[in-house]
């Protein structure tokens, strides 16, 4: 393992060496975040959401159990790149079929070990999420590729990640379309119980998905700042009291947005999987999956009631329109990777099909 | 939903004595729990009756009875007090059995008082095993095969229908007592017939053993709106088969991926919410198979248990203390996160970081025993250890064991394995034992595959590839110098947990050179935080762990700061006592003004809460790693800061041993010279002589001829002590020159095996270590001081105890009573005096404690101790002087007339009581072992009994110590020659209070010429006898028959297997009280005496010591 930096934008250097697969010209570069799981590396590498950024694992040691086929979130990570403390020399799982390190080189994603990832965090943590650069290549030519790089404000990533082909999945007895602007595949796994699901391109017309009168319409997650995806809130508007709809994390921003709400970026976002967040309609606290840098600006969605709100900070997390058959929420009810709490959403989501059939 | 009004008087149960299975982390659970309670505003009443607890003192509840604990005795608690409500799960299994049994006896109904926490319901469903597996598979989830009996016959009945291998374990237990592993039929026998004796209720489980499965922990909590969380999640590395207690274990569980992971969180809340545990903590076990992943659960506790305690150390939350909130009624989300204060309680933490718990075990305490490890736990206490990677907080953990290991190998202890064939290494590593990690270490170095070792051992593979990084970075450093080693060498080689020492042996050169070198190039320790959530957020709480990174996250400090050293890890003969001494240091010095920084290992102790200190550092008690934290403390340092010094003698042997380490100037109170003065035998003796106190005769020796030629002079019975040793470790009595020559052998450095040589282990004999050879007293009565003494040079006596049995019983395991009962006033003046004189002769600035001997009215001195000892607590309680706070004044400065004034140093109360202090030992565990008392300290734990009189006290003592005084029935007689004539007295008492005598032929012989009728007449143990009532029947058989409620059996013979052992191993096994002092038998009579005259009484301590009212440390 050659000896690699990891330097941010602010100037910031961190010693480690590189693992997984070598950036071109030593030097790889995307917006830094970190994710504060201890198990599921594998989900939140190949989780769509992630495109633009790098990955700083909280969790020391990463790789432990492997790579398994079953737990990929998507085709291939979209993530530019894995910041850890220590990757596993020796995996040990019944599941796993490679190693983490054989898994990101085989896809292309470089990654920087021996970090103080604490350090790290505590830097995010205190300038927010930033751009950064790492690789073999001197401090200088990192810093220039740091600073030279744009961020994720006002770009639409979500284009990129989506499938470009429709595709059909699951058999329930209900017909969902899920549009995909980084549809992770738990989501599919939940809804494939229920209905027939027809996942469709980002940019897929509305009148083209009302034309086969779907029961409902998922709006999936997906990287990146929802103010760049006019094309879809449009759809969204033009779908809005046609079909009950459901939004999960941007799907739930970009749903904000059609009923006329704003969003605005986090500091440093909520990425983790131990979020309590409270469900106002039973008082009751769920712990959840959460990864989205923009969030929902309270109060600012007309005809809309705030359904959950996160205990630590007061971000809005869910919202249900009172006249319209839509809701949302900005956290992750399909899990994968993370806790099972909040899954009875998908089943909200039958009971509000089922009653629009 | 908020705290509960309707409820205002609280009665919280302890857990009673420390014993194998349940020690000190009840303390600290208890002790956050009376805070908690307090702040919130209700009336505590809390009954335990260990002395030695924090929770005990009179400063954390309204009402602290120190009382056996006893359903009779809670029920009289009960009656006085009146409490709304009983908390029963914060007190370990004795509060729940407790708990259960005052619900039974109607004791509860009775007075109107409601269990809060978990319902007698819930308990029974969980820790009745088969309804707890009836309950599991209602929720599908699956547990192993499995069925249950109540005799033999139905067990080989289940047996024949489950198959081996099978695995038999007891309804009722803790700790796993009377469990294990049958592979045949035969060994199926045995194990059977004890589990059924052992379980309170008769009944077994027999189970399909899944020993090899991965085990895991979960510690869940859940509150009144039936939220629920996972506040840590904990991977055996010993796979299942071994206690979870005696497994190394680490958090957070590091081989599950999300989904297997996920599904135990799903089934863990599924487990919770059937059982019904309303509010708080519950740890529950999973097993699962390597090969396929499938599931199987294998316990609940219903309760904050030891690994409860594990998890809020290793996570930063406070299990107990939010347990204890939301029982009386709070929601995890009204609850705030202490260390967060911004988000709440209503979450799972996440850490970037690794726990690794190690168990420390006292094998060698208890020769004959083997150290292997299996379902029943033998540990007696554990070290923890935080680093950013496995390998640095395995390497840290083992050397917080202080058992001589500088971590993992690398160091002289691993040479014990050079010898040792390849295969022989694989053979022994296959039975885990104590040394597995060493054996993997030297086998991975040795080269040997880990597919071998991990199909042998069961270890995971993860592991194994943890430690083989351990092993790659060895082999880079071989053949390097210290000169050139580069930063990054340096680096790499500390990130993996490598200790200076290690490295200064890998090197060639010395520790000190090796820090110097290291410091050189820049490679110093950086402190980070434990916060629970990973750095998301900022943490508001000081609590550090040491780690080689990039930034150090000590904040600085403005206020002058006292370093106060903890014990480590709990060992027989240096236990709880003194967390409680370093916790009460901590209180009285924050109340004076200090800031106080806490460096300990040991996760069951109050001392390593994160509030206790102002600053904790949870880190291995040793010279590298405390002189790391002085340095750090100094660095922060600003205007009005600067550290004081370090508080080396309350923390017990183990600070006072880093002493003369340290700088000199930050070394406070008792100066190291004259702690080395009191351990060094030839300089202790001259000052004895010039004080004209005196001494047992004896030298020092460090040889076979050395000490043949002292025995010479002094002649025989002699003691063997090693020097530096605490709880009379290795200590032997010799009558002969065989037995020395055995004795000796077993002081040899390292080789040795077993218990021969384990002396080794912690540094063996050498020059600096000599043996000291002492002419053995006998029949004399031993006492013990406490005392104090400030700068100007005034001493308070804090308490001078009389032990109930002569010396020769290790003080550590002896009954001890204040006020002595027996002695004149002029002995106890005369051992005052030399106490004075051997203080001020020390120069004692701080706590010391001294040892006599009185025979035939003479006393002398047996050893001083310029440190706080393990009566400290006991004392306190007894005269309700807070002992352990003065002295901790005294240490930085304070003179006890200030103190006084201050209304610290109040004078002795309690005047009109009798208090006794009764050791409570493991036998029960180690049903191989003889019983005998003597002069190796073998006890685990304390209680303490008070009252009126010292027969009562003591009566209350037994019963506290699970050994309840009979009031009827036989007593049976087996006295030693010497002790026939003293034994006479207890025999003639027993027959007034109108007991039936049994004896073995010679004490009958010797009872009935003196006129004392002996019922029954039984054989030598073997040799069946004609004639005398005793027909046939042999002391075991007597004992089985359960006619015998007590026995006094004193040795005879020197041989571990001689007659009496067979007796006092089957009393023990049959749960008779056996004594095997003629000195404890007249203390029972005395006792029984007084308690068939008298109605039992309880007094809170408060009471006893007018004035003692509540005032919370902080
Ligand atoms: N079916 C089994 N097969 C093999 N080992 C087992 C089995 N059940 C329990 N054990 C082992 O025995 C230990 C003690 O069992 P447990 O039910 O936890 O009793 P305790 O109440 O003493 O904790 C466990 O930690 C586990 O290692
Ligand atoms: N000369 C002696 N005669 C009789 N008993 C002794 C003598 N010396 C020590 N003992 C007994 O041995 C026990 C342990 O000795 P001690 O020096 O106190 O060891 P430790 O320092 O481990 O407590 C004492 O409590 C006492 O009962
Ligand atoms: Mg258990
Ligand atoms: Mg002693």
């Amino acid at each position: 393992m050659s000896d690699a930096l990891l330097v941010l934008a602010d100037g910031a250097v961190f010693e480690g060496e590189a693992v997984g697969a070598g950036a071109p010209g030593g030097v790889a570069t995307g917006e830094v975040v970190f994710n504060t799981v201890m198990s599921g590396y594998q989900e939140v590498i190949t989780d769509p959401s992630y495109a633009g950024q790098v990955i700083t694992f909280t969790y020391p040691h990463i790789g432990n159990y492997g790579v398994a086929p079953d737990d990929d979130e998507s085709r291939r990570p979209w993530c530019r790149g894995v910041v850890v403390r220590d990757l596993a020399p020796r995996p040990s799982s019944w599941r796993s079929v490679e190693s983490l390190g054989d898994f990101l080189e085989r896809h292309g994603v470089p990654g920087i070990a021996g970090i103080d990832t604490r350090r790290l965090t505590r830097h995010i943590r205190e300038a927010g999420a930033l751009p950064c650069a790492f690789g073999p290549a001197d401090e200088k030519t990192l810093l220039a590729a740091a600073q030279a790089e744009p961020g994720t404000d006002g770009v639409d990533l979500a284009t990129a990640v989506s499938t470009p082909q429709p595709y059909r999945v699951g058999d329930g007895p209900l017909r969902v379309v899920a549009y995909d602007f980084g549809l992770k595949r738990a989501m599919l796994r939940r809804l494939g119980a229920m209905a027939r699901v027809d996942v469709v391109p980002a940019r897929t017309p509305a009148e083209e998905v009302l034309a086969d009168r779907p029961d409902g319409v998922l709006l999936s997650n997906g990287p990146g700042d929802p103010a760049a995806l006019g094309y879809a809130v449009d759809t969204i508007g033009a779908m809005l009291g046609e079909v009950p709809v459901f939004g999960i994390c941007l799907g739930h921003q970009l749903l904000a947005t059609a009923l006329g709400g704003t969003t605005y970026k986090l500091a440093f976002g909520h990425h983790g999987g131990n979020h309590p967040v409270r469900r106002i309609e039973s008082n009751g606290v769920e712990i959840t999956s959460q990864n989205h840098n923009y969030a929902v600006a309270d109060g600012s969605v007309p005809g809309a009631d705030i359904t959950h709100v996160n205990l630590n900070d007061g971000v809005v997390e869910g919202l249900r329109s009172r006249d319209l058959a839509a809701f949302g929420v900005q956290y992750h009810p399909e899990a994968g990777p993370g806790p099972h709490d909040a899954e009875y959403l998908f089943d909200e989501f039958l009971l509000l099909m089922e009653a629009g059939r | 939903m908020p705290r509960r009004d309707d409820l205002s008087s609280i009665l919280v149960i302890g857990s009673g004595p420390i014993v194998i299975g349940q020690a000190c982390e009840f303390d600290y659970s208890g002790t956050q729990a009376c805070r908690v309670l307090v702040e919130e505003g209700y009336r505590v009443v809390l009954a335990n009756s260990n002395p030695a607890t924090i929770m005990t003192d009179p400063e954390f509840a309204h009402r602290t009875y120190v009382e056996p604990l006893d359903v009779d005795v809670l029920a009289a608690i009960i009656e006085r007090e009146r409490p709304d409500a009983v908390l029963g799960t914060l007190g370990g299994q004795t509060a729940l059995n407790l708990a259960v049994g005052l619900v039974e006896r109607g004791v509860l109904e009775r007075f109107g008082v409601e269990l809060i926490g978990a319902s007698a319901e819930a308990i029974h469903t969980a820790e009745d095993r088969e309804r707890f597996k009836a309950a599991m598979t209602e929720i599908g989830l699956s547990v192993p095969p499995s069925g249950f009996a109540h005799n033999h016959e139905e067990a080989l009945g289940v047996a024949e229908e489950i198959g081996f291998p099978l695995i038999v374990r007891p309804s009722f237990i803790l700790g796993g007592a009377g469990t294990g592993i049958a592979h045949d039929l035969d060994s199926f026998r045995a194990l059977a017939r004890t589990a059924i004796a052992t379980s309170p209720i008769s009944e077994i489980l027999i189970e399909r053993s899944i020993a090899g499965w991965k085990e895991y922990e979960l510690e869940v909590m859940r509150d009144r709106a039936d939220n629920c969380v996972v506040v840590c999640s904990i991977e055996n590395l010993d796979p299942m088969g071994v206690h979870t207690g005696d497994s190394i274990t680490v958090a957070p569980i590091q081989t599950l991926a999300d989904v297997e992971y996920q599904r135990m969180r799903d089934a863990a809340f599924a487990c919770i919410r059937r059982i019904g545990v309303e509010t708080g903590g519950s740890n529950i076990q999973f097993a699962v198979d390597p090969e396929r992943g499938d599931m199987a659960v294998i316990e609940m506790n219903p309760r904050v248990s030891r690994s409860s305690a594990l998890a809020s150390k290793a996570t930063g939350f406070p299990i107990a203390k939010i347990a204890a909130r939301l029982a009386v009624g709070y929601t995890l989300d009204e609850i705030a996160n202490d260390i967060t204060r911004e988000t709440p309680a209503s979450f799972e933490p996440t850490i970037d970081y690794v726990v690794t718990k190690v168990p420390r075990w006292a094998f060698e305490k208890f020769p004959g025993i083997p150290d292997a490890l299996g379902t029943s736990m033998q540990s007696v206490g554990e070290a923890m250890a935080i680093g950013r990677t496995f390998p640095e907080s395995l390497q840290k953990a083992l050397r917080s064991l202080e058992h001589g290991r500088w971590g993992l190998n690398c160091d002289p202890g691993e040479t014990a394995l050079d010898s040792v064939s390849d295969d022989e290494l694989v053979r022994r590593a296959s039975v885990a034992t104590p040394d597995r990690p060493f054996q993997l270490e030297a086998a991975m170095r040795r080269g040997i595959g880990a597919d071998r070792l991990a199909s042998a051992t069961g270890v995971d593979h993860w592991f194994l590839g943890q430690i083989g990084s351990i092993v790659g970075e060895r082999e880079r450093l071989a053949g390097r110098r210290v000169q050139n080693m580069a930063r990054s060498d340096w680096r790499k080689a500390k990130r993996l947990g490598f200790g200076d020492a290690q490295l200064a042996r890998l090197l060639g050169s010395t520790e000190d050179a090796v820090r110097r070198a290291r410091l050189a190039v820049g490679v110093r320790p950086t402190f980070k935080t434990v916060d629970t959530c990973g750095a998301e957020f900022e943490a508001a709480t000081p609590y550090h762990y040491s780690t080689y990174e990039d930034e150090d996250e000590v904040r600085p400090s403005r206020r002058p700061t006292v370093i106060v050293l903890g014990s480590g890890p709990n060992r027989i003969g240096q236990g709880i006592e003194f967390d409680y001494c370093c916790v009460q240091a901590s209180f009285a010095l924050r109340q004076a003004g200090y800031e106080t920084v806490m460096v300990n290992s040991n996760p069951e102790t109050v001392s390593t809460d994160y509030d206790t200190s102002d600053r904790l550092y949870f880190e291995p008690v040793g010279e590298e790693e405390v002189r790391n934290v002085i340095e750090a403390e100094q660095s922060v340092a600003e205007a009005g800061g600067g550290v004081v010094g370090v508080v080396v003698s309350l923390g017990g042997q183990t600070p006072l041993k880093l002493a003369g380490r340290l700088p000199r100037e930050l070394v406070l109170g008792t100066s190291p010279e004259a702690i080395d003065l009191a351990e060094d035998r030839e300089r202790w003796s001259a000052l004895c002589a010039r004080l004209e106190i005196p001494q047992p005769a004896g030298a020092t020796a460090t040889s076979v001829d050395e000490a043949l030629a002292v025995l010479g002079r002094i002649g025989y019975p002699a003691l063997l002590r090693p020097s530096y040793v605490l709880g009379g470790r290795a200590m032997e009595i010799v009558y002969d020159e065989p037995g020395l020559r055995q004795a000796m052998a077993a002081l040899a450095p390292f080789g040795g095996t077993g218990a021969a040589g384990s002396l080794g282990r912690e540094g063996g004999l050498s020059a600096e270590r000599p043996v000291l050879v002492d002419r053995f007293l006998e029949d004399a009565i031993e006492v013990d001081v406490d005392a104090v003494r400030d700068r100007t040079g005034e001493i308070v006596i804090g308490g001078v105890m009389e032990h109930v049995e002569e010396a020769g019983v290790h003080s550590g395991d002896s009954a001890c009573v204040i006020p002595p009962p027996t002695l004149p006033t002029s002995t106890v003046e005369v051992i005052e005096g030399y106490t004075r004189a051997i203080a001020d002769a020390l120069d004692v600035q701080g706590p010391i404690n001294v040892q006599y001997a009185v025979k035939q009215g003479q006393v002398f001195v047996i050893e001083a101790n310029p440190r706080a000892s393990r009566t400290v607590p006991f004392v306190a309680k007894a005269t309700g002087v807070p002992l352990a706070k003065v002295a901790a004044r005294v240490i930085v400065g304070a003179t006890l007339t200030e103190l006084r004034a201050e209304g610290l140093l109040v004078s002795p109360g309690g005047g009109d009581r009798v208090s006794v202090k009764e050791a409570v030992l493991p036998f029960a565990r180690f049903p191989d072992v003889d019983t005998l008392l003597g002069p190796e300290m073998r006890s685990t734990g304390e209680v303490m009994g008070t009252d009126r009189t010292f027969g009562l006290a003591f009566a209350k003592s037994q019963m506290a110590a699970g050994a309840r005084l009979p009031d009827a029935g036989a007593v049976f007689l087996s006295l030693a020659d010497r002790d026939k004539s003293a034994g006479l007295g207890a025999a003639v008492r027993f027959v007034e209070l109108g007991f039936s005598l049994a004896a073995t032929g010679g004490t009958a012989a010797f009872l009935e010429e003196h006129g004392v009728p002996v019922e029954t007449i039984v054989a030598k143990v073997g040799e069946v006898r004609s004639g005398g009532d005793g027909e046939g029947v042999d002391a075991i058989e007597l004992i089985a028959s359960g006619k015998v409620k007590l026995v006094v059996n004193t040795p005879r013979g020197r041989g571990p297997r001689a007659d009496g052992a067979y007796i006092r191993t089957t009393a023990s096994v049959q749960g008779v009280p056996c004594l095997t002092t003629v000195a404890a038998a007249r203390a029972a009579a005395a006792g029984i005496a007084d308690w068939a005259g008298h109605p039992l009484t309880v007094r809170s301590l408060q009471e006893l010591h007018q004035g003692d009212q509540l005032r919370l440390p902080l």
